[in-house]
């Protein structure tokens, strides 16, 4: 199935594949069948990009009745269906990038094929898609080793946002490195960075967000964030609470059990 | 607003990564942020781990604390905070939160031997009592004693302090930051006659070498370090140099990593010493004009037990332990000490280390000329499987350093240096080598000691919660001291003490004696912070005596307390500590303590209504002062005292602190439990800080006026802070007259701490004697003080050094920190470092389970041959923040003779598969 997405190919032959994978769909639709191929997802933990606008994984699925019609209307043919025999559920739309990029189109034509919601016409702006997430792996990638590369940089749809260059002093040559970054609330996911990306394999990807993504706890914020007036003028704080009194001594208290274990 | 929680989290988290790059977020994903965080109040805080004394922000919410951040606006850290920082918002939050008072009872009745039940305050109160007077009866004031600490808050320090000291008339109050800080202050008051740096963390942005003596900076001030790591990546001259007995992550970045024997530094200094000599890289004109050449006598013991240790020592510690009676020369003291190999000397002046006497710059240049380049290379070589040209070539690279001219250095040091059996000695020679060079109190030219505790410097030391202390450097021995205190505290004359109390180790050696029956510990974990503990925790255990733990959660003091008190944590109170670079910075409460939990401070007033002045201004008699203490009962008579006040009306809610009231419009709308609790409507945190402010004013120690610090703009000062056309201004470096107001006009640098001190001359043996005294007004200290040998060494039987230390997650003993359930999972246990060699000549490998064993216990461990550190063949590490691995059971409780700080980074042990 490699070539499938790359232009070139004719409507009919692309409509058959469609089709193909539609029966293996409508085949494979036994509820134990269906089960079994959910238990195998869990179990392997795969993922799949999905196309731009597509529900939260679970609901996605739900909601995706493999139709094609996203696949059929995607101009530059990257969009393919999941075939039979993988760990994914068979059927679904999904594409990759090393081969085939999303070109965020400006009018998002899969998304409006979609008949069930599955890829949400909630999406109204091709650069508001999550896709997935440019992930760079810096021990391989040329420009953090110091070379003049950037080419992700460069060909980012959303550059200067979604990847930025950050400059640091590279002491043994006495030149600077220009290294790239990903920005998280402006990457789409849409690939061309890992497409364009020149080493032997790509070191730039995209991968699912919850795959990535940590998250600081809410117990803390960052305190150069943006400018508040917190950090001058304190506001007067709304009425304190009155001291705890003096309560009836309880018959355990926290720490007892430790303190009474022994064992020095 | 109409902002679901997981828009919240998403805004959230594009702020986050946004900010990183400093991209403008979009103004919708701010409003979003902003109306999420609606309702928070912001205030400003500190930072309650490490002396650094990082700036926060603390958000609370229907009073909870819901966020805290770095302060932008604090000058220390610029908005960043360490990941110990990033929690200060959680610790108050763990699940065994202590939070009622309880003792140890049988029956409903105390029992020493019973199991911990909960009783009320006011129970709690009474038998505090009840036992403060049942030991004041049998041994007199010396029979009651406070474990204080470098982390109280200042008022909390000073009213403990002054509670002890003008109540109880005893001096047996101190701070488990003798274990921390004492011997650089030893240093600063001998070399200065002042305490505390002249320089601040400013000089980091103007030097160009930074060298670490005995210090993991960048795991134990590590917001300091990313300035450190800024500078060095940023400013092409800079260097930065790693003196230290194992490999760190302080050498990942350095120039030079420089492995060292245990008291290898003292013969380092030395040699560096000679060769600025031997090279003429001496400041002439300065040493001229400021300085006056110094040393000490040599036999000063090693600050065991002076008497009756036979009677508690097994046969094995007596191997170390006779050393402070008789001491055998080693081949290296031989050179360094100009004596010879084998020869037994008596430790005379174990008793008075502390003597010095002024000699010539030609003796002071003959006592460095021993220590050669081979010499020293031999002598301080830690890594057995470094040659030793590379080794010299090293030496001989930082001895350049400080020769160049014209090149700014700051020496780092903490614990490396302080913890040390001559951590006095090394501390002074740190300054040895900037005087002579001229290179002290200028931006980017000094030697600074780095504090461990977020106030050592602030309460501590400044406030004098030491037994020897009192507020703004004064001592209870000096007569002149106490007449002065007793006058701010209204005090009949003759009230205080003037007999120096017991420092820490020997708090924990009365209470083996049984000459103190009656203990009070708070913010600190002592028999878990103390060397060989085993006899401590026996002698809590054993003997009739009764001991008192106030902590936030149940640690290994709390265990074998008798009594517990539940103590309201940071930001459950107002506070205020001073940092490392003298910055003074508060805070006010923002929560309420949990349950019954309530602030030390009020602890301490509450006990304070108990005894009336007739129980204690009475005549006393103290063990070793001859006349006793007087009857002063009359003299306050005198004052307008009543032998019926209590020491709460007479020592705080005086007439005077009483004019200071609570409610007050600085709290903007903050509460104050111990206001609210105390119920007679005074504000004792800003009454007593303007009280202890009093001390300090008009002589180099001056403090703003509580408001002051409270302002909104304001991130703390850095004393002296005088008034300058009616604004409180700081000072940057003292002694400087650039920038120091008390510096004497005309003089480019004054050492005014020694102003009016006298000292007897002598030559490098002795004083000549008491009739020839030299003025030393103005002048700082050079010191001589020669390298000596580890009092125990790794021998057949117990074959590898062990070093102890902490680790960035945890704090101190990990009672806060490892309640923190993130860092807990990242560092839930302490670990054993060993070299690989080391690891495959035992036949063990990584992640075995090992006895550390030495002459005095043994703990058992998980081995680690990688990681974060890299020891040498022949040492081991291990942290101390584990009290499952209570590894003071085998550290060794040699203190530096001056100091009485304990050396907890060189004993000998051995280690085998458990």
């Amino acid at each position: 199935m490699s070539d499938q997405g790359q232009s070139g190919l004719n409507t009919s032959r692309r409509d058959f594949l469609v089709k193909l994978a539609q029966g293996a769909a409508i085949a494979g639709s036994g509820a134990l069948l269906w089960d079994y191929i959910l238990r195998n997802e869990a179990r392997a933990a795969p993922y799949a990009l999905r196309p731009p606008g597509a529900l939260a994984e679970a609901d996605f699925n739900a909601a995706c009745i493999k139709c094609g019609q996203c696949v059929n209307d995607c101009p530059p043919h990257i969009l393919k269906l999941q075939p039979a025999g993988g760990a994914l559920p068979i059927g679904m739309p999904y594409y990759a990038p090393r081969t085939g990029a999303c070109i965020m189109c400006p009018d998002i034509p899969c998304m409006k094929a979609c008949p069930t919601g599955a890829l949400s016409p909630k999406l109204k702006k091709i650069e508001d898609a999550r896709m997935g997430l440019a992930v760079i792996d810096i021990e391989n990638c040329l420009s953090w080793k110091g070379l003049r590369c950037e080419i992700c940089h460069r060909e980012c749809p959303i550059k200067g946002k979604a990847i930025t260059l950050e400059t640091h002093p590279r002491q043994i040559s006495r030149h600077a490195m220009f290294v790239p970054l990903v920005h998280s609330d402006a990457c789409t996911g849409c690939g061309i960075c890992e497409k364009a990306c020149p080493t032997d394999i790509a070191a730039i990807r995209i991968l699912p967000h919850k795959l990535v993504q940590g998250k600081i706890g809410e117990h803390y914020r960052l305190g150069w964030t943006f400018d508040t007036e917190v950090t001058q003028d304190f506001k007067p704080a709304e009425a304190s609470p009155a001291s705890a009194p003096d309560a009836p001594v309880p018959k355990t208290a926290p720490g007892m059990d430790y303190l009474n274990a022994g064992g020095l | 607003m109409g902002l679901t929680r997981r828009d919240f989290l998403k805004t959230s988290i594009a702020a986050s990564t946004a900010a990183t790059v400093g991209m403008p977020l979009s103004k919708q994903a701010e409003a979003a942020v902003k109306a999420g965080e609606a309702g928070w109040q912001w205030d400003k805080g500190v930072c309650r781990f490490c002396g650094t004394g990082c700036g926060i922000m603390v958000a609370t919410k229907g009073g909870r604390i819901v966020a805290t951040k770095g302060d932008p606006d604090a000058p220390v850290n610029r908005g960043l905070n360490c990941i110990k920082g990033y929690f200060n918002g959680k610790i108050n939050y763990g699940q065994d939160r202590l939070t009622q008072p309880l003792l140890r009872m049988t029956n409903g009745k105390f029992d020493k031997k019973g199991k911990f039940t909960p009783i009320s305050w006011e129970q709690a109160i009474d038998i505090m009592e009840e036992k403060i007077r049942w030991a004041l009866k049998e041994k007199g004031p010396t029979g009651i004693s406070i474990f204080g600490s470098g982390q109280y808050t200042i008022h909390e320090g000073y009213a403990a302090a002054k509670l002890m000291k003008a109540g109880f008339r005893s001096n047996n109050i101190d701070p488990n930051a003798r274990h921390c800080m004492a011997s650089a202050v030893v240093a600063f008051m001998q070399t200065f006659g002042i305490d505390e740096p002249q320089g601040n963390y400013d000089d980091i942005e103007h030097t160009d070498t930074a060298v670490l003596w005995g210090s993991n900076m960048a795991e134990m001030h590590p917001i300091l370090w990313s300035r450190i790591t800024d500078r060095r990546l940023t400013h092409k001259p800079m260097k930065v140099v790693n003196l230290t007995t194992y490999g760190n992550m302080s050498s990942d970045i350095a120039d030079l990593e420089i492995i060292m024997a245990p008291n290898g530094d003292l013969a380092i200094q030395n040699f560096i010493a000679r060769e600025i000599v031997r090279r003429d890289a001496l400041n002439h004109d300065f040493i001229k004009k400021h300085t006056v050449f110094a040393t000490g006598p040599y036999d000063i013991g090693y600050g065991f037990r002076p008497k009756n240790v036979e009677k508690f020592a097994s046969g094995a510690e007596m191997d170390t332990y006779k050393n402070e009676k008789v001491h055998v020369i080693d081949k290296f003291e031989a050179i360094a000490q100009r004596k010879k190999e084998g020869v037994a000397v008596e430790q005379k002046n174990a008793a008075t280390p502390m003597k010095d006497w002024a000699i010539s710059f030609d003796d002071f240049k003959a006592a460095v000329e021993p220590y050669t380049l081979d010499f020293v290379a031999q002598v301080a070589k830690g890594d057995p499987d470094e040659p030793l040209d590379k080794f010299k070539a090293k030496l001989q690279q930082l001895a350049d350093l400080y020769c160049e001219k014209g090149r700014k250095i700051v020496s780092y040091w903490t614990m490396g240096f302080n913890q040390h059996q001559r951590g006095s000695w090394v501390n002074e020679q740190a300054y040895m080598n900037h005087l002579l060079t001229g290179r002290q109190c200028q931006p980017g030219n000094g030697a600074f000691s780095l504090t461990g505790q977020p106030s050592a410097c602030g309460t501590a030391r400044e406030v004098g919660v030491f037994a020897h202390r009192l507020p703004a450097d004064m001592v209870v021995m000096n007569p002149k001291h106490r007449a002065h205190t007793e006058e701010i505290w209204k005090l009949p004359p003759g009230t205080i003490n003037p007999q120096m109390g017991s420092h820490f180790v020997k708090i924990m050696r009365d209470l083996e004696d049984g000459n103190t029956l009656f203990n009070l510990t708070q913010v600190n974990n002592p028999w878990q912070n103390s060397a060989n503990t085993n006899h401590w925790i026996k002698a809590a255990r054993n003997m009739n005596n009764f001991i008192v733990v106030a902590d936030a959660y149940p640690g290994v003091s709390a265990k074998v307390a008798d009594l517990i008190l539940p103590a309201a944590m940071i930001n459950e109170k107002w506070g205020a500590y001073g940092n490392a670079e003298r910055r003074t910075q508060v805070w006010r409460q923002q929560i309420l303590p949990p349950g019954q939990a309530r602030a030390d401070i009020w602890m301490l007033l509450e006990l304070s209504k108990r005894f009336k002045l007739k129980d204690v201004w009475g005549a006393q008699k103290v063990p070793g002062l001859e006349s006793g203490l007087p009857d002063v009962l009359p003299a306050a008579k005198a004052m307008g005292y009543s032998p019926e006040s209590t020491l709460y009306e007479v020592l705080f809610a005086t007439p005077e602190n009483k004019k200071l009231r609570w409610p007050d419009p600085i709290a903007k709308g903050h509460g104050n439990h111990v206001a609210d609790l105390l119920k007679d409507g005074w504000f004792p945190e800003k009454a007593l800080f303007e009280e202890y402010r009093k001390f300090g004013s008009g002589h180099g120690h001056d403090l703003a006026p509580f408001d002051v610090y409270h302002g909104d703009k304001v991130r703390g000062l850095r004393w002296p802070v005088v008034q300058k056309d009616g604004r409180w201004v700081e000072t940057q470096w003292r002694s400087n007259e650039k920038y120091d107001p008390y510096v004497q006009k005309g003089m480019g640098f004054d050492f005014y701490g020694n102003n009016g001190q006298k000292m007897m001359e002598g030559n490098l043996d002795a004083p000549s004697g008491p009739d020839k005294k030299v003025d030393i007004s103005h002048k700082a200290k050079i010191y001589f003080r020669p390298y000596a040998s580890p009092v125990e060494k790794p021998d057949a039987n117990y074959d590898l050094w062990l070093c102890t230390g902490r680790v960035l997650e945890h704090w101190h003993s990990g009672t806060m920190t490892r309640r923190v359930p993130e860092l807990h999972r990242a560092v839930p246990a302490a670990v054993c470092w060993i070299s690989q060699k080391d690891a495959d000549a035992r036949g063990l490998k990584r992640n075995d389970l090992v006895w550390v064993e030495s002459r005095r216990g043994k703990v058992k461990v998980r081995l680690e041959t990688g990681g974060r550190n890299r020891v040498p063949r022949g040492l081991v590490y291990v942290p101390w923040f584990d009290e499952s691995v209570l590894i003071n059971k085998v550290t060794l409780d040699a203190t530096c003779p001056l100091s009485k700080e304990t050396d907890y980074k060189k004993c000998a042990v051995k280690v085998y598969k458990a």
